[in-house]
């Protein structure tokens, strides 16, 4: 006996929460070879204005953990990903067309990387902070802190859970909270490491995934004074020049968009391009 | 309610409050009149209100009503903590809500604890309304605000003083034990007297809000009693709560009490203010109060003089709002001064 197909219409992943696009409107997800996989939210402006609320409030209590406890919670996303491990590989075969192998290989790097980026965060600090020689008896302290909400574009090209992963876990790394436009035509597995960190200990608002079209949010979260840095890795077919262009009213971060197997590969570079240094003097023993 | 329009028209507060109850204010008269008003169908309230609140205003309506929200604020600190400066910055603030664009209205008035009157009007100086329509207005929360729980001799002192400070509103709360124990002579009685001594010596008088605090009143035929009995012991304003309960304005109350004002208004020709304070955050929130008075009253209402917003924070969501539709890109709160 047949079964009745029970396709998806897939939520946002905004403020912990999974609500549908404000606007209402959803598009297809198709297949390598043109099937109809399953209705994503075609998140319009409004829903990345909200994102960027839920981002601010939660980068507070992100930023404000512990380095430890970032770290544990980034090991966290890391297990669970190895525990739906089928899952992903399974969406990554439906939607790129490569074989099983590849597609697990990719997901075997994508853990990886959370493994990897999760070790930095207790670490960065020691590496990119210093304590500076001055004339005087004081503490001179240069120190890393979180830029504040990172809008990503993720990479639109390769592998849609790596190039996912390696643009969201270097800006969580040191506190920053992140609002994310996914792969638009390849968008399930956003949408599946969506579920994967609402049930991880990651808070609510940390991570906000947006599917839809990065052409018509890019320009939005670019401009938005509430935005920090924005990351452009996988705006290399957007008019970029003009979203840097907007982004640099509000004094935003920019990263230009990168290309290639390479894009967005694992970096202590990536995790600094979302800090800024802060330097405090303290007096040096008052006994 | 068989007394004609033109009749009721001329009888003064006190002398048409008497005509409708049927004689003196004594508790089994009043208790006559407001419990002979017609209950309210609380789920039809609701859904009218919520079917006011889907209104879509956009573009130029929306701008308009932004501005208009900024007009109708009552820009509210009411804190234990509140000092001087803190009033004088508020005032600033008042009077330019928005420093990057000197274009943006005026807030109406500022609304503080009776002993930072002085400090509100030294801060104000001659931008204070004093009295006339043109700046910003000096309202004091009065008959110790926020329980009302002190003898009748203490709170019209506290009435005084804060008029005295040269405060242009009062904002009084009723007796809610009495009112919920059925005393409605004495709540009565207490605004009559609160509305006395907001009287200057030059004649003039300062306006009366009454406080209602429908959180603690529990049901929305109490909220229409009590607006029906603050408006009858002669209210400027009714206004929904203090701000210092869990439960403060929500669209429905709000609702209800504009229908009473607006039932006083074809009865007698007066016209009495509402103001909704507390939880009012956005300005979404806010355009949807705008509907509903504009719906229920008129927009005649949509002016300082008759309809208010209690709040602090709303402001600086409206500003966003506004810098928003000025600029054509997303503000953030970095744009706006920390309350």
């Amino acid at each position: 006996m047949t079964r009745l197909a029970v396709p998806k219409t897939y939520k946002l992943y905004l403020g912990g929460k999974f609500p549908r696009s404000e606007s209402g409107r959803v598009y297809a997800i198709q297949s390598h070879d043109g099937e109809f996989l399953a209705n994503a939210a075609k998140a319009s402006r409004k829903d990345a204005r909200d994102a960027v609320v839920a981002a601010r409030s939660a980068l507070g209590g992100w930023a404000g953990a512990t380095a430890y406890n970032r770290g544990q919670v980034l090991y966290r996303i890391a297990e669970l990903l190895e525990g739906r491990r089928a899952q992903f590989t399974a969406e990554i075969v439906q939607s790129e067309g490569v074989s099983v192998a590849v597609a697990a290989a990719q997901v075997d790097e994508a853990i990886d990387r959370w493994v990897w980026y999760a070790g930095w965060a207790d670490k960065y600090l020691q590496v990119a902070g210093n304590a500076n020689p001055v004339s005087g008896p004081y503490f001179n302290l240069s120190v890393p802190e979180p830029t504040g909400v990172v809008a990503i574009i993720a990479p639109q090209t390769g592998g849609s859970l790596l190039g996912l992963v390696s643009a969201v876990a270097p800006a969580l790394v040191s506190g920053n909270t992140v609002v994310v436009v996914a792969n638009e035509t390849m968008p399930l597995s956003a949408i599946s490491l969506g579920e994967v960190l609402a049930t991880s200990d990651v808070p609510g608002g940390v991570v906000n995934v947006l599917t839809g079209s990065p052409a018509e949010m890019a320009p939005w979260l670019a401009s938005h004074a509430d935005v920090n840095a924005l990351d452009l890795v996988g705006a290399g077919d957007l008019d970029w020049i003009h979203l840097e262009i907007d982004a640099a009213e509000t004094l935003t971060r920019v990263l230009q968009p990168e290309n290639g197997p390479d894009a967005a590969s694992p970096s202590l570079a990536r995790i600094l391009a979302f800090t800024e240094t802060k330097t405090i003097w303290h007096t040096k023993g008052l006994i | 309610m068989t007394t004609s329009h033109s009749v009721m028209a001329q009888l003064n507060t006190g002398e048409r409050a008497l005509a409708l109850i049927g004689g003196e204010a004594t508790d089994a008269n009043l208790r006559r009149y407001l419990h002979g008003i017609p209950g309210i169908d609380a789920v039809g309230l609701e859904q009218r209100a919520a079917d006011l609140g889907t209104r879509s205003i956009k573009t130029s309506s929306k701008k308009w009503a932004i501005d208009k929200i900024i007009s109708l604020i009552d820009l509210t600190t009411l804190e234990g903590a509140d000092t001087p400066g803190k009033v004088k910055s508020l005032v600033g603030k008042a009077l330019t809500p928005d420093a990057g664009d000197l274009s943006c209205p005026r807030v109406a008035a500022v609304c503080v604890y009776g002993d930072m009157v002085k400090h509100a009007v030294a801060a104000l100086g001659s931008a204070h309304s004093r009295g006339t329509d043109a700046g910003v207005r000096v309202a004091a929360v009065a008959t110790a605000f926020p329980s009302g729980r002190a003898s009748l001799a203490v709170k019209l002192a506290d009435v005084r003083d804060a008029v005295d400070a040269g405060a242009d509103e009062i904002d009084m709360v009723i007796d809610r034990g009495a009112f919920l124990s059925g005393r409605f002579a004495q709540v009565y009685d207490e605004i009559v007297a609160v509305k006395q001594n907001c009287r200057r010596p030059d004649g003039s008088a300062a306006h009366l809000k009454v406080i209602l605090e429908t959180g603690e009143l529990n049901t929305y035929d109490n909220v229409r009693r009590a607006s029906w009995l603050a408006i009858l012991a002669g209210a400027d304003f009714i206004k929904t709560s203090t701000g210092k309960v869990p439960v403060a304005a929500t669209l429905p109350v709000t609702l209800s009490m504009l229908e009473v004002v607006r039932d006083w208004h074809r009865l007698t020709g007066a016209k009495v203010g509402v103001k909704p304070a507390g939880g009012i955050r956005t300005s979404k929130d806010a355009t949807k109060y705008l509907v509903t008075v504009a719906e229920t009253v008129g927009e005649e209402w949509l002016s300082p003089g008759l309809f208010r917003f209690g709040a602090s924070s709303l402001l600086n969501d409206v500003l966003m709002q506004r810098q928003k539709m000025t600029s054509g890109h997303y503000s953030g709160p970095d744009y706006v001064t920390m309350d």
